[in-house]
């Protein structure tokens, strides 16, 4: 499933708008937006705080119904939640009453199906939770809550991966050794990722793709490439070309109204999808 | 969090590092007694039994002392002689009571749940019957003994219906606000797998909602001992209740004094009772 041929999309978004009927009159949450993601590519979303990131991603994962346009996985339009499809939320989401190895067999239990335990083993292992099954979320700090949160969305061997600022509640430094991990886990896994996050370094870091949305209504604004080689360090992080690539995305984010036009500048390679 | 708040929350770790918020509201705490630091010294042991030795002597002295009469206020001795010399005779009663609470607490716990579930499902509904089982809760069910009796005659049938109706409500309102707590996120998180509305009842619904559960079922319980004394008060020639008005109508109050005993021992039982089990299948809840 992972090997689609490569002009085909993993995950396509094609025109996608959500409307939500409120009390006080209808939302435009997110109006055509379009974007591609391939197979075993790594692509974040970015956007102004409540730009529609996260409808977008529950849109993704089949959890919430677009108004219109259509998500594609493999080709095939989802209407509601796909196995191949695995989540991870903000804050965990871990179930406080199972401890982690319970907590882990959670998704074999709703499908019915044997935990593959030599894979769940693996997993536990490289993000070093080994010998914490039978702790319960409260006894765990956020990373590991998140790590563990990690391995519950793997262990199905979904071919996408979504990750819904999975890491906003953590302190920069946790941050930084749960971006090496997804990282390793993608070199180990190549599994589809895409992430959403309030921090551009994060995004740059991860990312094969950085997705820029406008503010609401949410469209794809700009698109940039991170040029990077794999596995990444944090030292490139210090480097001219990411420092201007940030910049240029938070003038994207934060100035979009006030400085429509950023100067063009050449360390980064720009895909312009829609003006 | 109707009913709910005066109940002491169950502790949530061994370790005994107790949260603040939640003790200022309890009553009484429990958890400051079985989840101390660690297990209680002798001496701590010590100072508890001589703290029990003085209050309870100085009670026997001060009545002896100023010869109280005995249909006032018998000493603990005599009491305590009381308890081991009519035991006997008071153990079948303890029997009926028994019965009727558990056979009218489980009838009771099983409608009010299962109405909790139900309700809860559907809003609209809920708003509906929310005044009548405002109705339900509030209504003191002793109050309909003597109507129960005049149909159901003064077997156990009046008593066992009065305990269901006193238990159940409690039972059902305290669950309803268990079930009513839905986390979205982790029912997203069940449904990303596929997971069922059963499914994500019994794995995400219900779980969630064991703390208030527990608590209805011991408010629940502790309504049901009294209505179930109270309506053998009132009538019919058996039960713990039954006792209490036989032994004052013939002044004798040590015997008197020795029913009550075992009430409150009752009483504490099913509370100590629902602590252990909420300490050990509901102590995630922080």
């Amino acid at each position: 499933m992972n090997t689609g041929d490569a002009k085909k999309p993993k995950l396509g978004v094609q025109a996608a708008t959500k409307i939500y009927h409120t009390a006080s009159g209808d939302l435009l949450a997110l109006d055509r937006c379009s974007l591609d993601v391939s197979a075993n590519e790594i692509v974040s979303i970015v956007g102004p705080s409540g730009c529609g990131k996260t409808t977008l991603l529950w849109s993704m994962s089949g959890l919430h119904s677009l108004t219109s346009g259509e998500i594609r996985l493999d080709g095939k339009a989802i209407t509601g939640p796909h196995p191949d499809i695995g989540i991870v939320f903000q804050e965990a989401n871990l179930l406080p009453w199972r401890n982690l190895d319970a907590n882990i067999r959670f998704p074999f239990e709703i499908k019915g199906e044997k935990p593959d335990r030599a894979w769940i083993a693996h997993l536990l292992n490289r993000v070093g939770l080994d010998g914490f099954g039978g702790k319960f979320p409260r006894e765990l700090s956020g990373g590991m809550q998140q790590r563990a949160a990690i391995v519950r969305a793997l262990a199905l061997k979904p071919s996408v991966l979504l990750m819904d600022e999975p890491f906003g509640a953590l302190d920069s430094f946790t941050r930084e050794e749960m971006n090496r991990l997804v990282e390793e886990i993608w070199l180990d896994t190549k599994t589809t990722i895409v992430f959403i996050t309030h921090s551009i370094e994060e995004a740059i870091f991860l990312s094969d793709r950085v997705v820029v949305l406008s503010a609401r209504p949410g469209r794809v604004a700009k698109e940039y490439r991170v040029p990077f080689a794999r596995p990444r360090s944090l030292e490139i992080m210090a480097t001219k070309e990411v420092f201007d690539l940030t910049n240029r995305i938070k003038m994207d984010i934060v100035g979009e109204r006030t400085r429509p036009k950023a100067p063009e500048r050449p360390s980064a390679e720009i895909v312009r999808i829609r003006p | 969090m109707s009913g709910g708040d005066a109940i002491p929350e169950f502790s949530k770790s061994k370790s005994g590092a107790k949260s603040g918020d939640g003790h200022e509201v309890s009553l009484t705490n429990l958890s400051a007694f079985a989840s101390g630091p660690g297990i209680r010294s002798g001496k701590e042991v010590a100072a508890i039994l001589a703290v029990a030795v003085i209050i309870i002597g100085g009670i026997e002295l001060a009545l002896r002392l100023f010869h109280v009469p005995l249909y006032i206020m018998p000493p603990p001795s005599s009491i305590a002689y009381a308890l081991f010399d009519e035991f006997p005779l008071i153990a079948p009663h303890l029997g009926y009571t028994l019965v009727e609470l558990l056979s009218g607490f489980a009838i009771g716990a099983v409608i009010g749940l299962v109405l909790a579930a139900v309700i809860t499902q559907f809003p609209f509904a809920e708003k509906i019957v929310a005044p009548y089982i405002l109705l339900l809760v509030t209504t003191p069910m002793l109050a309909l003994v003597p109507l129960l009796i005049l149909r159901f005659g003064f077997g156990y049938t009046p008593r066992i219906i009065a305990v269901a109706l006193a238990a159940g409500p409690m039972v059902m309102i305290n669950a309803a606000t268990g079930f009513r707590r839905v986390d979205s996120a982790k029912i997203a998180l069940a449904r990303s797998y596929g997971a069922s509305t059963l499914q994500i009842f019994w794995k995400i619904r219900a779980p969630m909602a064991l703390p208030m559960i527990l608590v209805g079922l011991m408010i629940g319980a502790i309504f049901g001992l009294l209505t179930a004394v109270g309506a053998e008060m009132v009538g019919g020639g058996f039960g713990l209740g039954n006792r209490l008005t036989t032994y004052s109508s013939m002044i004798q109050m040590p015997q008197f004094f020795a029913v009550v005993l075992i009430l409150s021992t009752l009483g504490i039982l099913i509370y100590v009772l629902f602590f252990l089990i909420g300490k050990k299948w509901a102590s995630w809840e922080a």
